[in-house]
């Protein structure tokens, strides 16, 4: 250890090695000369300087203080007004009260302190003499444990060692059923209502009006007890009238659609976010979260992003008075690709 | 440490005597002996982790307090607090009491913005903090270890990142889940069956949140303390790197003794941290989840953004296409026992960019090591302009990350510039590819042109803006000559050249041997020599008009 006038000149392994040396290079000129500030020679800028970290510390009381004020003096209503109050006094409380206390001391070390920078050697980490011992000990136990004289021992061993850990993953099994066919499968079947969502109510074929949307869950969905937001998350459909002449339905899905009403899942294909935002002049769909877009007069087909499979269509009917109704479950899984998907 | 025998030391002061008392007991004394005034290497650039330790203790001390209201029920109830818009609305237990927790509980909702601006002020000094070491080598031998937990550290700090925000259930964090459990069912073979098992069944199941809050609360932050502890012993033992300059080499370590200015620096830095936070939670709403509602599978909210840290890897999914020029890129394939699905637009994207990110990182000192064969210590940092081809490295890497984030904004851009939404991801497309290039020719280029300068004021001074009339009636510009401190400042640095292929034993020179040597060329061909004594007084013959500097300004340099 030393102080800054001894730093020791000439260190020249800051400076170049490699392929510098054969170049003639500067010398380190060591540590450079050490500043008084003016605290250190002046005893007024001295006690000014103290007066100052005195008062820092002060405006942190002031700043613990105005937390209690917040805290206890605030009254809270129902509206979100006073809680917004509230919320920046005891912000504004202890953030005085902390910056208080660390200029506080910052400053009384940057003034007052030593800033005398001194400079310290270092040793090497470890030496070679250890890392040979070290060698030396880890060979002698291994030596007499007489493992590598015992390969029976020591093949057991390991076999034994591999194989401990999988109960350890075993037991994770529990942690939720097998897919079993859960993903193929919505809460849609022949002959449910398409209802709006949240409210549950029927919709009328002649509710839905050229250029119109609706949000639809099934109807029951609202009913069930456990389990309502799984259905859900597979079962929303977007309801949507177009002239029947912008559809292009292919074949096997001809009569899917009534009128110009066609119903699309609502879960993207991609990785399942809902498909909310349905531009009416271009019949596009989009996906706010990656910016799918699906073509409504092409079955739904990727016209842009990261989703590949069109939106899987609900095919519908109209019941006897007149409500719109899934003609069955659709005929693919809704979602997300999965490995069992197929 | 004392002797066995009586104790011939007897305290003067109170301190000592209970110094004493405790040294006799378990020791200590040459602990304190040891560290008290242990030298410490000061610059601005060595605050980020500095940040990123109070801020993880500040994580502690506010998250502790909402675990003691918070519930991680998945259990439906109805909302019956003091926040009237979402009175009688149905919803899970967890976002119930999150809601309670920012209106019902005095103080509540301070702490929740506080515990949030602490992760993203965590989060963005431990990336800062990593980066101040890339660019200033200080990953070189012997802190190649202390790179990798660092590393580590960084991917915990994201872990603990997502779990917290999903843990309030609300839509926002909801989506984020959904997204999640989308990529992970691209996951060929298992990737269904871990979804099943993490969430204990189907989306969204009622399992999760419970799940996600052990590891929030529990193993993430005790594995992040854990590293926390070995990093910080690394830097004890290895001691503190410093910036080159008179006086520092890599046998000696110069800054201030730890106590007292260095300690009550960094001890007061911790309050000063926690006021800027306390300050942002008292003026920027974060994460309004009464805005935001519930989660429902079916409504969303355009345009919300995932926290920084997560925005790159959904950035990424954005990205890639579902189609490449009319091909699919997603497949069926039929294998014997049927048919199965395979999702590269999901699987790539979720993998690729940050697998590339992480193994880049965590193999870059090896690489750099490899290609310098350089097997010194080094504690004495480069300025990054010292090092062009490194910091071209970094900077194409933070454009690769900065991309990518911008991606996962692609929307905001394109309504807020007015432009078509898949123009902008088409030029992100091509920025994801010709970005990085661009950002290294562009960082070394700079680089270089800067240590060229810098050769330039070592030789010939700097410019004082002051024209004198010479004898001989030319006019000349007064160039300020530097005193030998700042000009060891600019000069004392290496310049590697690149080297050849080295033979082996045999006298061969490897095929693995060429390709070092390869990007040894790459690394070092482009390089600006540290200006010599020789040349300085060459340049002093040939410029008459100099002076030199005043003492005072000098030592501002140098004391800084
Ligand atoms: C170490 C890094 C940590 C990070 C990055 C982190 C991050 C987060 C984030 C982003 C949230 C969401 C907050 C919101 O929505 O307002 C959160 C919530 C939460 N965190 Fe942490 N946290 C960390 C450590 C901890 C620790 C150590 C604890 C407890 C010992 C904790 C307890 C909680 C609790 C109870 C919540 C949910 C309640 C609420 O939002 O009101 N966190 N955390
Ligand atoms: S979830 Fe719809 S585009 Fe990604």
């Amino acid at each position: 250890m030393g102080d800054h006038s001894d730093g020791i000149p000439a260190g020249s392994d800051a400076v170049a090695k490699a392929g510098l040396h054969d170049v003639e290079k500067f010398q380190d000129p060591g540590l450079p000369p050490h500043r008084l500030r003016l605290a250190d020679t002046d005893p007024w800028a001295a006690k000014r300087a103290e007066r100052q970290v005195a008062i820092l510390f002060g405006i942190s009381v002031v700043g613990t203080l105005l937390f209690f004020f917040g805290y206890f003096f605030i009254r809270l209503d129902d509206t979100i007004g006073t809680l917004r109050i509230q919320n920046m006094l005891l912000g504004l409380g202890t953030a005085f009260a902390m910056l208080g206390i660390g200029t506080g001391i910052v400053h009384w070390a940057r003034a007052l302190m030593p800033d005398h920078e001194v400079s310290e050697e270092r040793h090497e980490l470890r030496s070679e003499a250890d890392r040979v011992a070290a060698e030396k000990i880890v060979g002698d136990i291994i030596e007499e444990t007489g493992i590598k004289r015992r390969p029976l021992i020591r093949n057991t061993l390991l076999g034994a060692v591999a194989l401990a850990p999988f109960p350890a993953i075993v037991m994770f099994r529990d942690l939720g059923p097998l897919p079993a066919d859960a993903l193929r499968h919505t809460m849609w079947d022949k002959g449910t209502r398409l209802v709006r969502d949240p409210t549950g109510t029927p919709i009328r074929a002649s509710d839905v009006t050229l250029g119109s949307a609706f949000h639809v869950i099934p109807d029951g969905l609202n009913n069930l007890h456990e389990g309502k937001l799984e259905e859900k998350a597979k079962a929303v459909v977007l309801l949507m009238r177009l002239d029947p002449s912008l559809l292009n339905p292919s074949k096997g899905r001809e009569d899917w659609s009534y009128n110009g009403i066609v119903a699309y899942s609502k879960i993207c294909t991609h990785v399942g976010c809902p498909v909310a935002l349905y531009e009416q002049q271009t019949h596009h769909l989009l996906c706010p979260c990656h910016q799918s877009t699906f073509d409504l007069t092409q079955e739904c087909k990727v016209i842009f992003g990261p989703a590949k499979r069109p939106l899987p269509q609900l095919p519908i009917a109209v019941d006897s008075e007149g409500y719109l109704v899934a003609q069955s479950d659709f005929h693919e899984p809704v979602g997300p690709s999965f490995w069992e998907r197929g | 440490m004392s002797a066995a025998t009586e104790s011939t030391y007897t305290p003067a002061t109170a301190t000592g005597r209970i110094t004493n008392f405790v040294d006799q007991r378990v020791g200590g004394s040459g602990i304190l002996r040891e560290f008290g005034r242990k030298v410490f290497p000061d610059h601005w650039s060595f605050m980020f982790g500095e940040v990123a330790l109070y801020t993880f203790v500040i994580l502690l001390l506010s998250g502790t307090f909402l675990t003691f209201f918070f519930d991680p029920s998945m259990a439906e109830s109805t909302y019956n607090g003091s926040y009237v818009p979402l009175k009688g609305v149905d919803m899970s237990v967890a976002m119930n009491s999150t809601l309670n927790i920012s209106f019902d509980v005095r103080g509540g909702l301070f702490m929740r913005q506080v515990h949030h601006w602490s992760a993203l002020l965590f989060t963005a000094s431990i990336a800062v903090h990593m980066l101040r070491v890339f660019f200033t080598g200080a990953f070189r031998k012997p802190r190649e270890l202390n790179w990798v937990v660092g590393g580590v550290l960084l991917i915990l700090s994201l872990a603990d990142g997502f779990t917290g925000y999903s843990l309030p259930d609300d839509l926002l964090s909801g989506n984020g889940l959904r997204i999640i459990q989308g990529v992970i069912s691209s996951i060929p073979v298992i990737g269904t069956y871990i979804s099943f098992f993490l969430f204990g069944g189907e989306f969204p199941g009622t399992a999760i949140i419970g799940r996600l809050y052990v590891l929030h609360i529990l193993l993430v932050p005790a594995m992040i303390l854990l590293m926390i502890a070995i990093h910080l012993f690394m830097v004890v033992v290895h001691k503190h790197t410093q910036y080159p300059g008179p006086g520092r080499n890599d046998r000696n370590v110069v800054g201030y003794p730890l106590g007292p200015v260095y300690a009550a620096k960094a001890g007061g830095f911790f309050f000063i941290i926690f006021g800027v936070i306390a300050l942002m939670a008292a003026f920027f709403t974060i994460n309004p989840i009464w805005n935001y509602g519930p989660y429902d599978p079916s409504p969303i909210s355009a345009g919300t953004q995932p926290d920084w840290y997560i925005g790159w890897v959904d950035g990424a999914l954005r990205l890639m296409p579902g189609w490449l020029l009319g091909i699919p890129l997603e497949w069926n394939i039929p294998l014997p026992w049927g048919v199965n699905t395979l999702s590269l637009n999901v699987l790539l994207p979720a993998l690729v960019p940050a697998g590339i990110v992480f193994t880049v990182l965590f193999a870059y000192p090896w690489i750099e090591r490899w290609v310098t064969k350089d097997d010194r210590e080094h504690h004495v940092l480069d300025r990054p302009r010292n090092a062009p081809t490194r910091t071209a490295i970094g900077m194409a890497g933070f454009t690769f990350y900065c991309v990518l984030w911008a991606a996962a904004s692609s929307d905001l851009i394109a309504t807020h510039f007015h432009v078509s939404l898949n123009d902008v991801i088409y030029w992100l497309r091509a920025l994801f590819f010709i970005g990085p290039i661009i950002a290294f020719t562009v960082t070394k280029r700079i680089a270089l042109a800067l240590q060229r300068k810098d050769r330039e004021i070592a030789l010939h001074g700097r410019e004082t803006g002051r024209i004198v009339r010479l004898p001989h009636g030319e006019y000349q510009e007064v160039h300020a000559q530097l005193d030998d401190y700042k000009r060891y400042k600019l000069v004392g640095y290496e310049s590697p050249e690149p080297s050849d292929g080295v033979p082996n034993g045999n006298g061969v020179v490897t095929k693995q041997e060429r390709r070092r040597a390869m990007i040894s060329r790459l690394f070092f061909e482009d390089r600006v020599a540290p200006a010599t004594p020789a040349e300085l007084e060459a340049a002093h013959a040939h410029a008459p008009v100099h002076e030199q500097i005043e003492e005072p300004e000098r030592l501002k340099e140098v004391s800084h």
